[in-house]
């Protein structure tokens, strides 16, 4: 079966509204040298798709800048590559204009064109809050195997509250993978779910007349009316994945989810396999220099950095300098971050071009860590 | 279609390096690693990227496979181009004869082709075995400034080794008048750096008087050179400061890394404004873990660190694991330094394995010199492997 892919940027901005102020969620730096968009774009392009339309709503300049044309995923193609879905918005007088989509549903009738010009048998959809490294091919497999309409990838998982925005979509299903309801969760559910993913998998042609059936009856929300409409005349499936698997939905679920890699069973489930890396930007920044007196454990470095200081349970982005008599324990130093000398940091998110003068002590705390701005000085 | 170029690099990098021996078993000396993340052509490379000039002929020969598929379309180094950009020029068979390049000028000679293609007036002569930053449309405005017919780039060097160089003699224009490759007693300290800029027309005229003498070894220090100058041609030395390092041997190859440590390094590679591009490996961020020591180093993307790590450079995907020692060494892409072992004062190159508890090289500056082990090359557990041994050793 030939693929497409199509990844929502925008869709769980909201969940981080800290860091999303000035880019999308796919542009979110994580894990010391990525952007979460690359972990859904290397699992498209790992799995033989070729194809990629990112939709995107606002503030996707920094997006752009990542992507570029494409190149350091192979995505820079004759036929298909990759492809930025601008949103419509018309600039004469007219009641719609400037309205932008506010629901998954409303994002792909906006992009209908772009699947309708497909010619490919299946449409992969992904949002990019994802951090996992899943071979989509098996899902597109098994699709075809159950003669599928649509099959939803799930991981059965507990349902966190603590620090969460928003709710998740728990799937409910026969003993034969089929579909039976969609259910949004609630604080009140405290047991294991077959959890929505938002990565599915759907016979194009049956997404376009999802999409015209849904036009047509005026609805809006993609997992409560949509899909159940569709869902006595048609086989939904889900796919139960069982490899690592997370979703950034708070600032405080985003400190925790980088604080993973620093476990080498979840470093080896996502970067560990030679067939599937995860692909990003290069930046062309030398290797990172350890000076005298540097100490440094259990941290995620990337390449760039200036080591003078202490470093521990961290992980610093590209071009990140830690001065001489500096602590920087529990943090999270995004791009060209900068720590002082004699500074001492604790749970701390110092986002890209931060500088934090001598002599500084700032902490947050696990469960609340210390967010630093864009480009401010402190 | 061709747009004229004013200027087109040629890159001589056929040679196989052989006095770095078990490194260049398997590839052409200007694709050996250098720096923890690069190698040593990504120097004369991005160094004609940030000097402007867009068009470079890349020469090779022995063991091409890996710089072809290294330099591949040349979008590293921005020279993926329109018009021009890096271009491979093995030898090839033409409608008259066949042959290997037999010398560095042969090499040009046999691509002057590619420079009428692009109509250039001027040609830049690189070699793919120097570390170096170097601004060649300076040269080049130094060249048409003294309207000479040849430039070379020259840098003092100490008295005592000027008898390993090419040494020009000057007078106060700089202009060459004596040339003496490799002088049992220098008459001056100026030493070529292997660099040259011809205007085109002189060079094809020397190429073709060169390849028509059947007794010439076809190179530019032993014969293009001394026949211009001996012809009167207006040659000038083109003064260069700063840092430079023929890594032409095992030794200089080592120092020349050790060079990038250090507070201020002799040799800056994180500087913005003069950018050294490479091909990226696609690799974790790098990993140090609990009971790690790292002091004074450079380590790469994908390194996995959980010993202990002293004045070295570590390539991409480098581990180190616990209780392992390494010191004052170059350890390239993806060897593994087993458990408890040392590696010290030594080359290792890519994919090495070293045994648990082996102990691999010297002390620093140990008189038999710096130890090398070849790539994918396994040391036993608890092995000892002495100061400035060769695994293999091929250099008989």
């Amino acid at each position: 079966m030939t693929a497409a892919g199509l990844i929502f940027s925008n869709i769980h901005d909201k969940c981080i509204p800290e860091m999303t102020a000035r880019r999308t969620m796919a542009s979110l730096p994580f894990g010391g040298r990525y952007r979460l968009v690359d972990f859904t774009l290397s699992n498209m392009v790992n799995s033989g798709i070729n194809k990629v339309g990112i939709v995107t709503h606002n503030n996707y300049r920094s997006l752009m800048d990542h992507i570029g044309n494409g190149k350091d995923w192979d995505l820079a193609r004759r036929s298909g590559g990759i492809m930025i879905l601008p949103p419509f918005v018309t600039a004469y007088e007219n009641p719609r204009a400037n309205q932008l989509y506010t629901t998954r549903l409303e994002a792909l009738m906006g992009v209908r064109e772009y699947i309708t010009h497909c010619d490919e048998d299946v449409i992969v959809l992904s949002d990019s809050d994802v951090v996992c490294n899943i071979d989509l091919s098996d899902v597109i497999d098994s699709h075809e195997a159950q003669g599928a309409d649509l099959t939803l990838v799930t991981k059965r998982m507990k349902i966190s509250t603590d620090g969460v925005r928003g709710s998740k979509v728990i799937v409910y299903s026969n003993d034969r993978g089929v579909i039976t309801d969609f259910v949004e969760s609630t604080p009140l559910m405290t047991e294991e779910y077959d959890v929505s993913t938002n990565i599915m998998v759907f016979t194009r042609t049956f997404l376009v007349s999802l999409l015209d059936n849904a036009i047509s009856h005026g609805y809006t929300e993609f997992y409560h009316q949509a899909l159940p409409f569709v869902m006595p005349t048609s086989k939904l499936c889900i796919y139960r994945y069982d490899g690592y698997y997370n979703a950034i939905s708070s600032l405080e679920h985003y400190f925790a989810a980088n604080m993973e890699l620093l476990c080498g069973c979840v470093r080896g489930e996502l970067f560990g396999n030679r067939e599937r890396p995860v692909y990003t930007k290069v930046r062309n920044t030398a290797p990172t220099k350890y000076a005298e007196g540097a100490k440094v454990e259990n941290s995620l470095i990337a390449d760039g950095c200036i080591i003078e200081g202490t470093v521990e349970n961290s992980i610093l982005f590209r071009g990140v300098h830690v001065k001489k008599g500096t602590t920087v324990r529990n943090c999270i130093m995004l791009q060209n971050s900068c720590a002082g000398e004699n500074v001492t940091l604790n749970c701390v998110i110092a986002d890209k071009n931060v500088i934090i003068r001598d002599d500084k002590v700032l902490s947050g705390s696990e469960n609340l860590p210390f967010y630093i701005a864009k480009g401010k000085m402190i | 279609m061709f747009k004229k170029k004013e200027c087109v690099a040629m890159l001589l990098a056929g040679g196989q390096g052989s006095r770095l021996y078990a490194l260049t078993q398997k590839v052409a000396k200007p694709a050996v690693p250098f720096g923890g993340k690069y190698r040593i052509v990504d120097f004369p490379l991005s160094n004609c990227t940030n000097s402007g000039i867009d068009t470079v002929g890349v020469l090779t020969q022995y063991e091409p496979l890996l710089l072809n598929e290294y330099i591949g379309n040349g979008l590293p180094w921005d020279l993926d181009r329109t018009y021009g950009g890096v271009k491979i020029l093995p030898p090839y068979q033409g409608a008259k004869a066949a042959d290997w390049y037999k010398g560095t000028a042969n090499a040009i000679y046999q691509n002057l082709k590619f420079i009428e293609r692009y109509d250039a007036e001027y040609v830049l002569i690189l070699s793919g075995d120097h570390i170096y930053k170097m601004d060649y449309a300076k040269m080049l405005k130094f060249h048409k400034k003294r309207n000479a017919d040849c430039t070379i780039a020259v840098l003092d060097v100490p008295i005592e080794e000027a008898s390993r160089f090419g040494i020009m003699s000057v007078d106060e224009d700089s202009k060459i008048y004596k040339f003496e490759e490799k002088p049992k007693n220098p008459e001056s300290t100026m030493a070529s750096m292997g660099i040259y800029i011809f205007t085109k027309s002189k060079l094809v005229e020397y190429l073709n008087r060169d390849a028509a003498d059947p007794e010439s070894s076809n190179d530019f220090g032993k014969n293009i050179i001394p026949s211009m100058l001996a012809d009167g041609q207006n040659m000038v030395a083109y003064p260069f400061e700063g840092y430079w390092k023929d890594v032409g041997t095992l030794s200089s190859l080592w120092e020349a890394n050790m060079d990038l440590l250090g507070q201020k390094p002799e040799f800056d590679l994180s500087d913005e404004k003069w950018r050294i591009f490479t091909r990226h490996e696609t690799l974790a961020p790098q990993y140090v873990g609990k009971g790690a020591e790292i002091t004074n180093s450079i380590i790469a993307e994908g390194c996995e660190i959980y010993g202990k790590v002293e004045n070295s450079v570590l390539f991409p995907g480098a581990k180190v694991l616990e209780g392992a020692v390494v010191r004052d060494s170059v350890v390239m892409g993806g060897s593994v330094i087993g458990e408890g072992a040392t590696v010290s004062y030594s080359i290792l190159d890519t994919n090495v394995v070293i045994g648990k508890n082996a102990n691999v090289g010297g002390a620093k500056g140990d008189p038999d010199g710096v130890a090398v082990i070849g790539d994918s090359e396994v040391i036993a557990d608890g092995a000892n492997v002495g100061a400035g041994v060769m695994i293999p050793d091929v250099r008989k």
